[in-house]
């Protein structure tokens, strides 16, 4: 028992200050503010794979460790659709994951955000429009906003969230 | 090389009168090709069980005319590929002799429409609603549809039912509560002990098979880099080796080198996440964040070195995309030592925590009797007995030049996984320790040889076990066959079986201890 917590004072708090990252060190207040005036103080996310390689998940799991820290801003993951705000969606949709996305998203409260986050999410990546993938989410459901890359660091994972909290007013959308 | 055990498998075939019809011991090497008749099938198998061969993969090619089925089997390091050709789409089941084989055969008819007689279980597995019953899309002149209409759900999966009194039912997914691959579990529980369960997969399948068919070598190694995202250095390696060995290409002792310290960095990463979640499912959150952070280090560090967090597409055919100059190797072996450290201290504080003994301890525990039946690998056959390793037990390039440690137990419990996961940290770490020592100045990618076909399997040790790919280029260098055989295949259905008499509320940890991989299966 002593060990761990010696352990833990000797760590001490490796969460990252946003100022590292400039464009986040920008955006990071402005995220505080969105989310704390919007969502008073707190912004849920259910992340759905439909049917991710496995390694977009890996990215967005990282947003909760230490140093990304991303529950300082306010925005956390949550177990059901009907507490989320946001629909975060990882792959090209599988066709036989097709009726289960919609399913979560029509379970959602609206209005609701959708990203598509990661290659795959954004325009099908590797895998595109086959006789088992319906490629890009936008395919399936309206998309608010793209994080692309193979997959997105949680740096520009957090940068995406910043840009579309800083971009739109939800209770404008869909 | 000892061939005692080819003249074995040989000697009994000729007892039972099973003709060979071909023989071939370099087109597929290191696996040793045979080839039988459709009829001699099923008792072939049976003869390799009964020299206790392990069972390790089935899939099947289309030809010209026909169909070739391949299984794979192995036995202390020496591959058999036992082949026979089929003029009409069916063949005898071998289900009955290795379970295992159950769902490589019924993926193998939802795809190509080969029909698998005497299988107890003749469920579709893969397909689900996206394509119709008598639809093959692996055959060659399937055409998908151009507009399908949306996919219905798979609501009417026929799941083996318990009944009785107090028997009640949870079904899981394929949405799970957290940030996690989808997949359908079924629980018959009473109480709150599982008395059955049963997993129902397929969900993420995005057709890797066919989309591999006319790539290029480069082309199709970024797809198997992608199918499984965990898992990207480990089957991308095995994709390239299996294009290698089917044009005859060698690849620099540099680049081998590299690869080898790049998959060990994928196998530390993975054990990293692991260890901490599996705490974190018993509610000692104390390691997750620890762990958690040194893999985010170790991830740092890749992108520093490597410019990709989790190493995707560094490795390419004939070698690899990447250098570590002589400061980046500083770097790592600086880091490794801090690492090591790190990780011992931590150990040191889970395994003084009893409160984790107790609820880690004979959970979700996998009988070496049982993990032998199934044929487990990595980390779950380890942690039951099996302590197969590819790299020390069929070693390639460059882990001939090393002594791979492979940690072994045998009680099967989330507790032994959990312990040969921060053993073989450490071994991982003295391997990449050993190959930076042994990197010399020299090439990083050797060309391939331009429009020549051929087939080739490889075979690496991935974090999860091993990883059989095998391919065939056609006359003008491009792929007509893909198929990667991601370990969990194997492990899932271990999973079904740990969990049988544990509560409801353990089986997150017991499914984290097992972490199956659903794309790697799916495909
Ligand atoms: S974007 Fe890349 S990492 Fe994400 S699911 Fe697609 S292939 Fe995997």
């Amino acid at each position: 028992m002593l060990g761990m917590f010696y352990k833990i004072l000797k760590t001490g708090i490796v969460t990252e200050k946003p100022a590292d990252d400039s464009e986040i060190g920008q955006l990071a207040p402005e995220l505080k503010r969105m989310v704390d005036r919007q969502f008073r103080g707190s912004l849920a996310i259910r992340m759905v794979d439909a049917g991710s390689c496995n390694g977009c998940e890996l990215e967005i799991h990282a947003l909760n460790n230490p140093y990304y820290g991303i529950e300082q801003y306010g925005v956390h993951f949550v177990a059901s659709p009907r507490h989320a705000d946001a629909l975060l969606v990882t792959g090209p949709v599988s066709r036989h994951m097709e009726s289960a996305l919609i399913d979560t998203y029509q379970a959602m409260p609206k209005p609701s955000y959708v990203i598509a986050s990661g290659d795959c999410a954004c325009d099908g990546g590797e895998f595109g429009v086959s006789y088992a993938s319906c490629g890009a989410i936008e395919n399936v459901l309206p998309v608010d906003l793209k994080i692309p890359g193979c997959p997105p660091s949680p740096a520009q994972l957090m940068r995406g969230l910043l840009l579309l909290m800083g971009q739109r007013n939800p209770t404008t959308l869909r | 090389m000892s061939d005692t055990w080819l003249s074995d498998v040989k000697g009994r075939f000729a007892e039972a009168r099973i003709q060979l019809i071909d023989e071939d011991e370099q087109r597929l090497a290191p696996a040793h090709l045979l080839r039988v008749a459709p009829a001699a099938w099923t008792s072939a198998v049976a003869l390799c069980k009964g020299l206790s061969m392990r069972w390790a993969a089935f899939w099947a090619v289309e030809q010209a005319t026909g169909f070739d089925a391949f299984t794979c089997l192995e036995q202390e390091g020496h591959y058999l590929l036992l082949v026979t050709s089929l003029e009409e789409p069916e063949l005898d089941s071998i289900a009955h002799i290795y379970p295992a084989a159950d769902r490589p055969q019924r993926h193998t008819h939802d795809l190509l429409g080969i029909g698998f007689r005497g299988q107890l279980d003749n469920r579709r597995w893969t397909r689900h609603q996206a394509w119709n019953e008598d639809d093959y899309p692996l055959r060659r002149d399937w055409q998908a549809p151009k507009s399908p209409s949306p996919t219905p759900p798979d609501d009417s999966y026929p799941f083996l039912r318990a009944s009785g009194n107090a028997v009640y039912e949870v079904a899981v997914g394929p949405v799970h509560a957290g940030i996690i691959e989808p997949g359908h579990f079924r629980f018959q529980a009473v109480g709150e002990k599982i008395i059955n369960l049963e997993k129902h997969l397929g969900y993420v399948h995005k057709g890797i098979e066919k989309l591999a068919q006319g790539r290029t070598p480069d082309q199709l190694t970024r797809l198997a880099a992608r199918v499984s995202g965990d898992s990207t250095v480990a089957h991308g390696w095995a994709a390239c080796m299996g294009i290698e060995r089917a044009l005859g290409v060698e690849i620099p002792p540099r680049a081998a080198l590299l690869r080898a310290i790049l998959a060990e960095r994928e196998r530390i990463a993975n054990h990293l996440g692991d260890i901490g979640a599996i705490c974190n499912d018993v509610g000692f959150s104390f390691p997750l964040y620890q762990l958690g952070r040194l893999r985010e280090l170790l991830l740092r560090e890749n992108d520093r070195l490597f410019g990709h967090r989790l190493l995707m597409d560094r490795v390419v055919p004939g070698g690899v995309a990447v250098d570590l100059d002589q400061a980046g190797q500083q770097e790592m072996l600086a880091c490794c030592r801090e690492l090591e450290s790190e990780v011992a201290h931590l150990i040191e504080i889970m395994e003084r925590s009893e409160s984790l003994e107790d609820r880690l301890m004979t959970t979700g525990r996998l009988t070496p009797e049982w993990a032998a039946e199934l044929g487990c690998l990595g980390y779950v056959g380890r942690a039951s007995g099996l302590d197969f390793d590819v790299r020390r037990d069929a070693p390639y390039a460059p882990y001939q030049q090393v002594k791979v440690r492979v940690p072994g137990y045998r009680a099967g419990d989330v507790a032994a996984r959990a312990k040969i996961r921060a053993e073989e940290i450490t071994a991982s770490l003295e391997l990449i320790r050993q190959f930076i020592q042994r990197l010399e100045p020299g090439e990083l990618r050797s060309p391939l040889p331009e429009g020549r076909g051929g087939q080739g399997i490889g075979i690496v040790d991935g974090w999860r076990g091993e990883i059989i790919s095998y391919l065939a280029l056609d006359e003008t260098g491009r792929v007509s066959r893909f198929f990667p055989r991601d370990p969990s295949w194997l492990n899932w259905p271990a999973l079904e079986q740990l969990i049988q008499d544990n509560i409801v509320p353990d089986f997150p940890v017991c499914n984290k201890s097992v972490n199956g991989s659903y794309s790697g299966q799916d495909l």
